[in-house]
């Protein structure tokens, strides 16, 4: 067991674990955008810095990467935490100016508006977390897009930005993306996933007639785990 | 090539018997082939030795060798003949039947390939009285001069692979790790980490697979200390790298070196294959038991490769991108096992200090920096070149007594060490000691040993948006400090150098640095903004003037000058209305002066550069 100290408060725990997990688990709020529990951290959004200290120095972390050690001493909200993170989402803020969850976590910290020129303010909504590409690499396993290009023109993308061939439909992307930079739509027997240039069309269930979800995602689960050729004929409300 | 070699005597025999070729009494005639004497023509110069030593009348004559770099650049291409030491400087094709007829046929020197000397001016024969060359200590680049790279004939001649031999049958990888830690080496790649200390924490770290990388990734632009180094003496790295496979526990090792270095490349490639087939390289290096081998990667041209984990992950054949390391790459870097990567200098310094002891490298140097340091001296000064010079030594030594200071008619304004995040240093600090903790205490550090002298025609406001542009297109665009930060800082030094700076703009600058060098990633993030708080904490009364009075001191930033034409001294000669790409001078007739219409006028400096009678105004 380690034993370390989070905003004054002393906890025990298992080694192996980080920082961000310790404070979650005792109800510690610490902001993130890039992280999810299904997906190995990845230290992007740089939202979930802490301040830590072994003795007279401390340091700026990123808590969803950094392992929790004996005797670590942990602030999640000192004026140097706090100071950097207005910065970092102010850089946010800039970016995705009309973003509602990125106007939301400004807001709470006080920022109506970014502190640059207004002719350059932008109004994107990805802030390249890398989520949509981390999810489909590790938990689909598919590996439909990548990020691309390096510095302020990276962006996640299909492969040659043309459509992304590899892409099963399942949507994990939509889904993961904390900022709802992916757009994705069902019409009627067809998913479209605009960011990918991709078409589906959807399986109808046999019971209730209801299209429900992408054939190419459901022939991959099939073959994936040997299921019969029948299995996904009826959907999951009907089963 | 000589037989393979089994033993440390076999080794030794073979040193013997290439010394005792060296001793035939020839002169020899060192032409340095070096990556910054090819624009100036020394693959000519070459060939015209060669040719005129395959004459029978001159064959016997002289030895030519062929070598990496001999530092003093800015008048290569370099000739150096022994005995004599005779430095001959910017020599030609055509000087070549000269100095065969005059200097190694009959000694006589010939005064127009000798060195001046740009403070006294005073010709100098002998390289060892070249104040370039006086002040620094080339334990490590000095051996380029000595030996032709692709030969691994001349590098065990002059003692090379006697430190390997004397690591693998005599020392334990204990002892090994021991020596270095002792001598006080430091990471020459520019944090300066204590290079024993880490071979120890990678050897104790769990794991049977284990690796050593060379970091020949050097990016900075105006930096080629380490493509001077890999280029001109490839085996003193390799067999700094198969010393360190040992002592740490490893049997794979790779040189990750940068595609655009391509002699580099080359030499390395040649150096590797020689060892292999002498068994330098292989099962049973020297008899030792010991096994070792290494594979030389191309890098794709990213700066930020240069840094542990992404370089790691280009290795791998993932993209370049770095990762939080506070898991350790001694304990989990390349394919997750240990690995121990240091730089080409840092491979380099140990074989010397295998041979000569810790002892003997301890007594060069400061009490937190030991050894040399290689640097590239480039920028507004008259020697430019590779200087390898002792820790401890001051800016203003470097830059006046080796660098022959600055050139004719301006004044010292800044020196920036490290590379592009590295800091500028003004001229109050020029008596500062270098060395690791020196500059990282005054806003710059070691980096990449990049040391760019600047004078006064150099805006720095300019200077500090140049570097950043830089790396904000090397950003690898991970995280938002790095990616979005340097992107708003850009903007704001580009509006300030447009005169559409306001004052807030300078506390807007601080708070951004502040929050890339506490927040960013990796350390290309958190060591970027130097370059910006360096000119601010220096020459806050250039920015001043740029916000405040739209005013470019130094006449650089073009949205804030201006030409005009001085009447009184304008003759009306017409070079500048013949230089002026914008046809915005007209001519008036002889002996009336010309008219400039700044309408028309696109700043280009055409016209001021042009005229030397000092008749057209900037301000």
């Amino acid at each position: 067991m380690i034993n370390l100290d989070i905003d004054g408060r002393e906890f025990k725990t298992e080694e192996g674990k980080t920082i961000l997990q310790v404070a979650r688990e005792n109800g510690i709020d610490i902001p993130t955008l890039c992280h999810h529990e299904t997906i190995e951290p990845y230290g992007a959004c740089r939202l979930c810095i802490v301040e830590i200290s072994k003795g007279a120095r401390s340091k700026i972390v990123t808590s969803c990467l950094y392992p929790v050690e004996e005797g670590l001493k942990v602030k999640t909200d000192s004026p140097r935490v706090m100071s950097n993170r207005k910065m970092i989402l102010e850089l946010l803020l800039a970016r995705c100016s009309k973003n509602e969850v990125i106007k939301e976590l400004a807001s709470q910290m006080g920022i109506e508006r970014p502190p640059f020129k207004s002719e350059y303010i932008e109004d994107n909504d990805c802030i390249v977390c890398g989520l949509c590409v981390r999810a489909c690499e590790q938990v689909v396993g598919v590996s439909a897009i990548s990020l691309v290009n390096r510095g302020i023109t990276k962006e996640p993308a299909p492969p040659f930005l043309e459509a992304a061939t590899a892409c099963i439909g399942c949507g994990s992307c939509y889904y993961i993306c904390p900022t709802g930079a992916i757009k994705m739509e069902d019409r009627e027997d067809t998913r479209i996933l605009y960011n990918w240039k991709v078409e589906f069309k959807l399986k109808k269930c046999k019971v209730c007639g209801n299209y429900w979800a992408p054939e190419k995602q459901l022939e991959y689960i099939r073959k994936k785990w040997g299921l019969s050729e029948d299995f996904f004929d009826i959907c999951p409300t009907c089963k | 090539m000589p037989n393979k070699l089994g033993s440390k005597q076999d080794l030794e025999t073979l040193q013997k018997d290439l010394i005792n070729e060296r001793k035939s009494g020839k002169p020899t005639i060192a032409v340095c082939n070096g990556t910054a004497c090819h624009p100036y023509g020394c693959a000519q110069l070459i060939e015209a030795f060669k040719e005129a030593l395959s004459k029978q009348s001159l064959g016997n004559k002289a030895e030519l060798r062929i070598t990496g770099c001999h530092g003093l650049c800015e008048k290569g291409p370099i000739v150096v003949i022994q005995p004599g030491d005779i430095f001959y400087q910017k020599v030609k094709a055509e000087d070549v039947p000269e100095i065969l007829h005059e200097t190694i046929s009959k000694g006589n020197i010939i005064d127009r390939l000798l060195h001046t000397d740009p403070i006294t001016g005073s010709t100098i024969v002998h390289r060892h009285e070249i104040p370039f060359y006086c002040k620094q200590e080339r334990n490590i680049l000095g051996n380029n001069v000595e030996i032709n790279p692709t030969k691994i004939e001349d590098y065990i001649a002059i003692g090379g692979y006697t430190a390997l031999a004397k690591a693998l049958l005599e020392m334990t990888p204990e002892q090994i790790i021991e020596e270095i830690k002792r001598s006080g080496l430091r990471g020459r790649g520019g944090a300066g980490f204590p290079t024993g200390t880490k071979w120890e924490s990678c050897r104790h770290a769990p794991g049977d697979t284990k690796y050593v990388i060379v970091n020949a990734d050097e990016g900075d632009p105006g930096a080629y200390a380490n493509e001077g180094l890999l280029s001109g003496n490839p085996h003193s790295v390799l067999e700094g790298l198969i010393i360190g496979g040992y002592a740490i526990g490893a049997s794979q090792g790779y040189v990750y070196v940068r595609n655009e270095y391509p002699l580099a490349l080359a030499n390395i490639t040649i150096a590797l294959n020689q060892a292999q087939q002498l068994g330098l390289l292989g099962d049973n290096i020297l008899g030792s038991g010991f096994d070792f081998n290494v594979l030389i990667t191309r890098g794709g041209g990213a700066f930020v490769c240069g840094e542990s984990t992404a370089l790691m992950a280009s290795l791998e054949g993932k993209v370049g991108e770095p990762r939080a390391k506070y898991i350790h790459t001694v304990e989990k870097g390349l394919w997750n096992r240990p690995s121990n990567l240091n730089n080409v200098e840092t491979w380099s310094n140990v074989p010397v200090i295998i041979n000569k002891g810790a002892d003997w490298y301890r007594t060069l140097g400061t009490d937190g920096s030991k050894g040399t340091k290689i640097f590239s001296l480039v920028g507004k000064i008259n020697n430019t070149g590779l200087v390898e010079v002792p820790m401890g030594i001051t800016l203003r030594e470097i830059i006046y007594d080796t660098g022959g200071g600055i050139q004719v008619g301006k004044k010292f304004k800044a020196v920036q060490t490290g590379g592009p995040s590295g800091g500028c240093l003004p001229e109050n600090l020029l008596d500062l000691p270098v060395d690791f903790d020196e500059l990282t205490k005054a806003g710059s550090m070691m980096g990449s040993g990049g040391m760019i002298v600047m004078d006064e025609t150099t805006c720095m406001v300019d200077i500090a948006k140049y570097f950043l542009t830089f790396l904000e297109e090397e950003s690898c665009g991970k995280c938002v400090p790095c990616r979005e930060g340097m992107k708003r800082m850009r903007q704001i030094l580009n509006d300030i150098t447009e005169g559409k700076g306001n004052e807030a703009d300078i506390d807007l600058l601080e708070r951004l640095s502040a929050t890339l060098v506490d927040s960013s990633l990796c350390a290309l993030g958190n060591t970027a903004p130097n370059p910006v708080i360096t000119t601010i904490r220096y020459f806050r009364d250039e920015y001043e003037a740029h916000i405040k009075e739209k005013r470019c001191p130094a006449g650089v930033c073009k949205a804030l000058i201006h030409y005009y034409i001085i009447e009184e001294k304008c003759p009306g000669c017409g070079l500048c209305v013949k230089a002026c790409p914008e046809k915005a001078i007209t001519f008036m007739g002889k002996k009336k002066p010309v008219v400039l219409d700044e309408s028309k006028c696109i700043k280009c400096g055409a016209c001021y550069d042009v005229c030397n009678l000092e008749a057209i105004g900037k301000d």
